[in-house]
């Protein structure tokens, strides 16, 4: 029996890093103060004290050459992890993502690929400035050859993170501020994967399918309560985890059951990941629906600070009004 | 207190061995036997008549568009040859001559600019990275690969190419910077070939030379006449034996000139006269070499006949490939195929199958019969 512990988001992205590099010697971490700092979210923790500084790289303040220069160690058969430190600023890299990460394996027909992942903190909720607060799942979910993945607490975080680390595709891998010390979970020492490209039905219902993912699945969860207590209503609740390639058969099969889904996001809502989530509802289950799609997601407008954020972001009572709606069509 | 110098003072060396009026440095000549001579004579010749030819066969339409190197054949060269096939080779779009020494079959290159994802593939043991098109976007690359050689304790050194307009780009500055605080064995060819498409070097750079943007980063930097073949190799061979024995990157710019179009998509009278041209025309790089060559007696005989008919017979395999597959387009997007793409794959080959003709097929039920619209099978 493994021994079992308590663990918040930080502390188990930490121990999957931990055990990856003890496990596999082709495993690096770099980015912006990842080594002596262990980052500005401390996930990379006394790694560099353990591992040292060539395996854990205090880079430059550069974007486009940490995830630059991780692609070529890639291209050599490294296994990088890069720490972008906000998503916001990944702007500046997503040249080499986009270009060069996601399509290296695809461009040299098999000879090369890109067995890396970019760990990114994402979203709001957190009282910050602009840049620190925005979700940009959606950019990198649309681009060929990456993988997209957000787990929605410690557990998912460890078991993703490590599986990321193991998948020999490129993976964008965004962490919620907001969900890092939000709560604790019971984590099995030994090392522990779940895999990629798949969603997991974290509560079962028969009236209303809530998809969701990362920060926005606790809610998502609150909300379901809400309508089991007031409405009476089963809410099915999905937890994406991985935004691209979309689990389609998790999300199928369910709204073939409900006949009714609202989508969450805190991503703006045009062309989100919403979108293709009601896409492939209508696609795969269109004949089975009672009535629209909805999305639950922030508004198509920039970051205005955070003073105005929380009317941007969807909450509890947003999602069981849209969930009301949906169910009264 | 007075304003003070900062010390080290910094310096730019140039390097010229040969000139265009084939005047050499014997005291800096190097050391190359006849051999040597000879295979880096025939690998000029080879690149520039396939150059030549590439454009003609993309003015008859047989490949697509190409970015020729005409004039810069010494600068590939001279430096290309001083790697071990151990070593990696890192180019941008117009690396054709460096290409063919490393070993990429031209028929390869061929069918790459014949719109063949297949011409983009290095061998297996092939340490050669693909063609890049976004400019400068290759360099960081060179210097991660340079990091996991160091990381793995390999003795492989990597060189870079890239163009004057490149400079201008952050990943230029990025990489430059990151190779200089890793010191890692990398060495950066920048072949200032004048023009970036339209735009001259002056309006690329304030700079005197682009040598000296690697002072900035606490790297050598060297200027070399990147039409002489003899300098091209005697600077990036320092360099490269520098990167080997852990003294870290180099920066050589080679000041050369594109004799040809920006690429076959391009109308250089637009932005450049013909009195420039016919300048540079006068310091070809095979000229000179061909002239050194022959006070050496080391030229060969009907070597341009064999060139051309190697070219040949490599334009004839090429148009012997068979149409291309279209569904060869789902390999490699990922290490397995998921779901979606199989799907779209199978969406694809039905169509084709089919002889384009719409193959509609009802979708899917998740489970049960089929209902028909607006019959409701959920509760609620």
């Amino acid at each position: 029996m493994t021994p079992i512990t308590k663990l918040n988001m930080v502390k188990a992205l930490n121990l999957a890093l931990l055990q990856e590099m003890e496990r596999d010697p082709d495993v690096l971490i770099l980015g912006e103060d990842v080594g002596v700092d262990g980052g500005v979210f401390r996930v990379t923790d006394d790694l560099q004290r353990k591992f040292g500084s060539q395996r854990v790289i205090d880079s430059p303040l550069a974007e486009a050459a940490i995830i630059g220069t991780a692609v070529g160690m890639a291209l050599y058969g490294l296994k990088p992890v890069c720490e972008i430190q906000f998503s916001g600023f990944a702007f500046q890299c997503f040249h080499q993502i986009e270009n060069h990460a996601a399509r290296y394996r695809q461009r040299s027909q098999g000879r090369f690929h890109c067995q890396m992942v970019i760990r990114m903190p994402y979203g709001g909720g957190v009282r910050a400035l602009e840049h620190h607060t925005e979700s940009e799942e959606q950019f990198y979910a649309h681009v060929p050859g990456l993988k997209m993945v957000i787990p929605s607490g410690p557990r998912t975080a460890r078991a993703l993170l490590t599986s990321a680390i193991r998948d020999p595709d490129p993976v964008v891998f965004f962490e919620s501020k907001a969900l890092y010390h939000a709560a604790k979970e019971e984590i099995p020492e030994d090392p522990e994967t779940l895999p990629i490209g798949r969603a997991q039905v974290v509560r079962e219902g028969v009236d209303l399918t809530l998809v969701a993912y990362g920060a926005m699945l606790r809610v998502a969860r609150e909300a379901a309560d809400v309508l089991q207590a007031e409405d009476r209503v089963e809410t099915e609740v999905i937890d994406l985890l991985t935004i691209a390639p979309l689990d389609r058969e998790t999300i199928v099969t369910s709204v073939g059951k409900t006949g009714r889904a609202v989508v969450v996001h805190e991503a703006p809502r045009s062309f989100g990941p919403g979108a293709e989530v009601a896409a492939s509802i209508m696609e795969g289950a269109f004949l089975h629906l009672e009535a629209p799609v909805r999305r639950v997601t922030a508004n198509d407008v920039s970051f205005v600070g955070f003073a105005r954020e929380k009317a941007n972001i969807p909450d509890v009572a947003r999602i069981v009004a849209a969930a009301r709606e949906t169910l009264a069509f | 207190m007075p304003r003070t110098i900062l010390e080290p003072r910094f310096h730019v060396e140039y390097l010229s061995i040969l000139d265009s009026d084939g005047n050499l440095d014997a005291a800096l000549e190097p050391k190359l036997s006849p051999g040597e001579l000879r295979s880096l004579h025939r690998a000029m010749v080879l690149a520039r008549r396939f150059d030549e030819r590439m454009v003609r066969l993309q003015r008859q339409g047989r490949i697509g568009t190409f970015a020729p190197i005409k004039g810069q054949e010494a600068s590939q060269l001279g430096s290309v040859i001083t790697l071990r096939a151990t070593d990696w080779m890192v180019p941008s779009f117009r690396e054709t001559a460096a290409m063919i020494w490393r070993g990429w079959p031209i028929e390869k290159i061929l069918l790459f600019f014949a719109g063949y994802v297949e011409g983009g593939r290095p061998a297996p043991d092939q340490r050669d990275l693909p063609i890049t098109i976004p400019v400068g976007t290759q360099l960081p690359h060179a210097v991660g690969l340079a990091y996991a050689a160091q990381y793995r304790g390999d003795d492989a050194v990597v060189m870079a190419y890239f163009g004057d307009g490149a400079t201008s780009e952050g990943d230029f500055h990025e990489a430059l910077n990151f190779a200089g605080v890793w010191h890692v064995p990398v060495v950066f060819v920048c072949q200032n070939n004048q023009w970036a498409i339209s735009v001259p070097l002056k309006k690329q750079t304030h700079s005197k030379t682009i040598a000296q943007k690697a002072l900035a980063y606490g790297l050598p930097g060297i200027q070399v006449d990147g039409n002489d073949v003899l300098a091209v190799y005697t600077a990036a061979r320092e360099a490269v034996e520098r990167a080997r024995a852990g003294e870290g990157p180099t920066l050589i710019e080679c000041v050369t000139y594109r004799l040809g179009v920006h690429t076959t998509a391009d109308d250089p009278t637009k932005y450049r006269t013909q009195e420039e041209v016919t300048a540079w025309e006068q310091k070809d790089p095979l000229t000179r070499f061909r002239a050194y060559l022959e006070k050496k007696d080391l030229l060969e005989d009907g070597l341009e006949q064999r060139v051309d008919e190697e070219i040949a017979e490599a334009v004839r395999r090429f148009e012997a490939t068979p149409p291309p597959d279209p569904l060869l387009v789902f390999d490699h997007v990922y290490a397995e195929m998921p779901p979606h793409l199989r799907a779209q794959r199978e969406e694809l080959a039905r169509w084709l199958r089919e002889g384009g003709a719409p193959a509609p097929e009802p979708p899917e039920a998740p489970q049960g019969a089929t209902p028909m619209r607006g019959q409701r099978l959920t509760r609620r």
